[in-house]
């Protein structure tokens, strides 16, 4: 791959995700809404909200220091280059040499670790207690999300995200109903929901300490930084969709780079994602938020799954 | 005599230089401190040079100097694994000296030459043991090395606290001693000789006895783990490291855990073709000591025993990566034991350049505010504004995070763990080696817990006492100093391709592969069937370009609405540094989570006057169960002194009873001799 194609290769997925991260955020809300008996708001609103956020000068503690400047840009360039790692409509990414799921983990990592930071720079309560929590259970989330995806990437001998995708989408779809294969899906699923902070880990629409983890660590960030860090959010959420979404239903993938794969990539793409917020949008709605030392058994359980997922996919061969 | 072995030796003069000229200027304590740590410098600029002449030359280097005693001649032999080690000791001396020109002025005093002259002699003998050609030069400079570490542990002895932190390393590195030395000597006794080559001679022959073997192993396993803070035989390591200097903790930390590792690889290969059993042995002692490592590092308040543990986690990481490849060896797949032993030894390196780089800074912190709990410090990023960045990079590297050195070796070691897995023929080995691959996600990730803590508890928000809020930056050779292992931090980060040229020649020696293919700027495991690259270069580029586009942005919408300042949001009260989470209570989620395994023991009194719930006093306290001291050692310790006092009635003190032991134990002799 040149530099003259790798260069607009990444602008296209950066721009793709950042595109669609509010859109995403805007339906999951509006499907929440509608089960929920109500309107809801429109789905453009996070885009209206992130422009006016954008406007709006920002405030800063006087006893932050520059890592309050630093944290939310760094947070967003981390899962933006981590979004471009995944692969969303088309299955041969050009920036595979860069990195593999593991990367795009520890980017998210690297994301996480500046949040966490800005948290605790401003000297209040709510941040140290939203940093604390945040940091304690991305730890335990983080192996059950790598073990379910390690179940996939023992299967096809690669951790290289190209690779998985392409060996699933070449394979039959009998297949995707095998035990190993369901139950990675929902032990991943589970780790999506944990680190993605919705209900029943955390409560993405409330400003309550007891119940925010994440709102904990931004809630002395202000104007246009707010917009880089709720920004953060929505792609962090686009960009795991899409790993879910793409390692485990890899179906209608584009596998070249001609118009009608790219359309048929596409419509699959957003297809994949809508269903998803949909689940999400229903387990957010039927569940309720569980406290926070309960938090462990959940994220527990996801391991399990995939724990048996390893076993089963062994067992069955 | 070529320039590598010139090199060696004279690296080796340099530091006797300085320890006796440190004795001898000991009265003109500033003129002893230039002297002992330029020359602690310039041997450690020697060093550097001996081992990239190996590396890079691909000759090892051997000198002989003579014979004193009759156990065998003064042999020194670094080979490619000797050099890489060497290499990360060179590095790591050289930020620590530079450092110790700046920070051991406040030591100045009448018993400043020990400090001078032991620094010297504990950096003579890391040189001489990573060269030691057979056993006996090995265990004298192994003792050298146990003395001066202990002499630096307790220099500031003074101090609550550090004789005991010295008693208690004292006696763990002499056990550790005498178990190596039990494992050498066993050896001896089946090939005839004590020289390293000898022995790799005699194992590829196949002739010793596996009685003999599994004792060695054992041996050597608890000798060399003692030595390299293995659970459960870490005790000393959170003691002694938070009480030696801050440069000589900086040393112990990043090379003298790393010698015993060197040490155990040197004599492996002694015993032969690996059981499959010692691959599982060492992974399973790795996985146990880098989880409880960081666990017991999460809940710790003091900055230096905090980095202690981190050490024994990143020892145990070590550890698994040495597992790995000794049951891939043992397994017939020296490819993928190949890529194991690389991802163990660039974390060697890694662990050595930015745990040094953490302890130098830990050290400015405390020279500047004269505390090292975390609980009393803070807001230290607006007055120590060059330290803290450093500070942070080193966090930033050890958490694993791109695009710094941390993060390949760790992505190498979930690699050939996920390269066991996928290649074991044994169903346990495939299910166990991800969750093990997993686990280690979970130290790593525990570990970046652990140092948002202590960056953002130290450097950010309010200073939480009065020393804090009047400290000051640190003095300019110890700026300079830090400011080599930082830039290495971000060098071997980016061009793991030029990491793993270097040690490719080690590892292709110790298991008769190469490792993984590389270019310049990328990694890439390609073992088998397993495949997977990453490209660190790659990754700063795609970090880079958008963060400095999201720059411009941000300063373009600053002229238009600039930012203001406002006190911090406390519920309409003033903030004040009480306010502030602490770290202990930035600890507690995880100390939830993981009670079962730590054990805290929670004490609240509370008084109240009117109501239980207007409480007047409160006080609360917590400790973690000290499960080895308390249920290992302590028992250990009094069963000891039991026998020994039970031993002492045989000292009746009578003369005629003494004389009576003369002629019983005469006679015995004359029995079992005829």
């Amino acid at each position: 791959m040149t530099l003259s194609q790798l260069l607009p290769a990444m602008g296209l997925q950066a721009a793709l995700v950042l595109a669609l991260a509010p859109l995403l955020q805007g339906l999951i809300k509006k499907i929440k809404a509608r089960l929920q008996n109500r309107q809801g708001p429109p789905l453009g609103q996070p885009y209206a909200d992130l422009v006016k956020l954008w406007r709006k000068a920002p405030v800063f503690s006087e006893h932050a220091s520059w890592v309050s400047r630093v944290a939310p840009p760094l947070g967003l360039v981390a899962v933006l280059a981590a979004a471009t790692l995944i692969p969303t409509v088309f299955a041969g990414l050009p920036l595979a040499p860069a990195g593999d799921v593991l990367a795009v983990t520890m980017l998210f990592a690297l994301a996480r670790f500046f949040t966490a930071l800005g948290g605790l720079d401003a000297g209040s309560a709510f941040g140290g207690m939203g940093s604390s929590r945040e940091m304690a259970l991305s730890a335990l989330v983080e192996p059950a999300m790598l073990l379910s995806v390690f179940t996939v990437a023992l299967a096809t001998g690669s951790t290289d995200l190209n690779a998985m995708v392409a060996a699933g989408a070449a394979e039959d779809p009998a297949a995707f109903l095998s035990p190993s294969h369901l139950l990675a899906l929902a032990g991943l699923f589970i780790a999506l929901i944990a680190e993605t902070g919705r209900i029943p880990v955390d409560n993405p629409d409330t400003h309550l300490e007891l119940t925010m983890i994440h709102e904990g660590m931004i809630l002395e960030t202000s104007g246009r930084y707010l917009a880089l860090a709720q920004l953060t959010h929505m792609v962090k959420q686009v960009a795991l969709f899409a790993l879910l979404a793409n390692v485990f239903l890899p179906w209608g993938i584009a596998a070249g780079w001609s118009a009608g794969a790219l359309a048929v990539g596409a419509a699959a793409f957003l297809a994949k994602l809508a269903v998803l917020a949909l689940a999400v949008a229903a387990t957010e709605t039927v569940q309720t938020k569980m406290r926070l030392f309960r938090v462990p058994d959940l994220v527990g359980a996801s391991f399990a799954l995939s724990l048996l997922a390893l076993v089963s996919g062994r067992v069955l061969r | 005599m070529d320039s590598g072995e010139s090199a060696y030796l004279v690296s080796a003069v340099l530091f006797a230089a300085g320890a006796l000229g440190s004795l001898a200027l000991r009265r003109r304590v500033a003129v002893c401190n230039g002297a002992a740590h330029g020359a602690a410098l310039l041997g450690a600029a020697a060093a550097l040079v001996a081992a990239l002449r190996v590396l890079l030359g691909g000759e090892a280097l051997s000198v002989t100097l003579g014979q004193t005693f009759p156990f065998g001649p003064w042999a020194f032999r670094v080979d490619a694994l000797g050099a890489f080690f060497l290499l990360a000791f060179a590095l790591s001396a050289l930020a620590a000296s530079g450092y110790a020109l700046g920070y051991v002025r406040e030591f100045y005093g009448r018993d400043f030459f020990a400090l001078g002259a032991a620094y010297n002699l504990f950096l003579l003998s890391l040189l001489l043991v990573l060269g030691a050609g057979n056993a006996f030069t090995f265990l004298v400079v192994w003792e050298l090395m146990a003395l001066t570490s202990f002499l630096l542990v307790v220099f500031r002895h003074r101090e609550a606290g550090v004789t005991r932190a010295g008693f208690v390393y004292i006696v763990m590195t002499h056990a550790g001693t005498a178990c190596i030395t039990g494992a050498f000597l066993l050896l001896f006794r089946a090939t005839g000789s004590l020289d390293f080559s000898a022995w790799a001679a005699a194992a590829a022959g196949g002739t010793l006895p596996a009685g003999v073997r599994t004792a060695a192993f054992l041996l050597a396993l608890a000798g060399f783990g003692a030595k390299a803070g293995v659970i459960p035989l870490h005790v000393w390591l959170p003691l002694a490291h938070p009480a030696a200097p801050s440069h000589v903790s900086a040393l112990m930390s990043g090379v003298m855990l790393k010698v015993a590792v060197y040490g155990l690889l040197r004599f492996l290969p002694a015993l032969g073709p690996a059981e499959p059993w010692w691959g599982a042995a060492v992974l399973a002692a790795g996985a146990v000591t880098a989880l409880l490592g960081i666990l017991y590092a999460l809940v710790d308040v003091d900055l230096k025993r905090f980095l202690a543990f981190s050490s024994v986690e990143n020892v145990g990481v070590i550890l698994l990566g040495l597992g790995a490849a000794l049951s891939l060896q043992g397994l017939g797949l020296p490819t993928a034991a190949a890529l194991a032993l690389a991802a163990s030894l660039y974390h060697v390196l890694n662990h050595a350049v930015f745990k040094g780089l953490l302890f130098l800074g830990a050290g400015a912190v405390i020279g500047a505010t004269h505390t090292g709990n975390m609980d009393r410090l803070g807001g230290l990023a607006r007055r120590m504004p060059v330290t803290s960045f450093l500070f942070l990079v080193g966090a930033l590297s050890i958490s694993a995070l791109p695009p710094f050195n941390g993060f390949v070796s760790e992505w190498l070691t979930l690699q050939s763990l996920l390269a066991l897995g996928l290649l074991a023929p044994s169903a346990v080995l495939e299910i166990l080696a991800p969750v093990g691959a997993a686990a280690l996600a979970l130290t790593g990730a525990l570990a970046a817990a652990g140092f948002v803590r202590a960056y953002g508890m130290t450097f950010l928000a309010l200073p939480r006492s009065e020393a804090a809020a009047h400290a000051a930056e640190t003095s300019r050779p110890q700026r300079a100093a830090m400011v080599l292992p930082a830039v290495l931090c971000l060098a071997l980060g980016l061009a793991p391709g030029w990491v793993l040229r270097l040690l490719t020649p080690a590892v292709a020696a110790w298991t008769g592969a190469a490792p993984v293919a590389a270019s310049g700027w990328g990694a890439a495991a390609s073992v088998g069937a397993l495949a997977g690259r990453i490209t660190p270069g790659l990754l700063f580029a795609l970090l880079a370009v958008p963060g400095i586009a999201a720059l411009f942005l941000l300063r373009a919408a600053a002229r238009q609405r600039p930012e203001r300042l406002g006190p911090t949001w406390g519920c309409g009260i003033a903030p004040t540094p009480r306010m502030e989470y602490s770290a202990s209570a930035f600890s507690q989620p995880l100390r939830m989570i993981f009670r079962q395994i730590l054990r805290p023991r929670p004490e609240l009194e509370a008084r109240h006057e009117v109501s239980p719930y207007f409480a007047c006093y409160l006080r609360y306290r917590t400790e973690i169960t000290p499960v080895f001291e308390r249920y290992l050692y302590g028992p250990a310790a009094r069963l000891l002194v039991e026998a020994s006092q039970r031993l002492r009635g045989i000292q009746a003190g009578g003369i005629r009873l003494y004389l009576a032991y003369i002629l019983a134990t005469l006679v015995f002799l004359l029995v079992v001799a005829l």
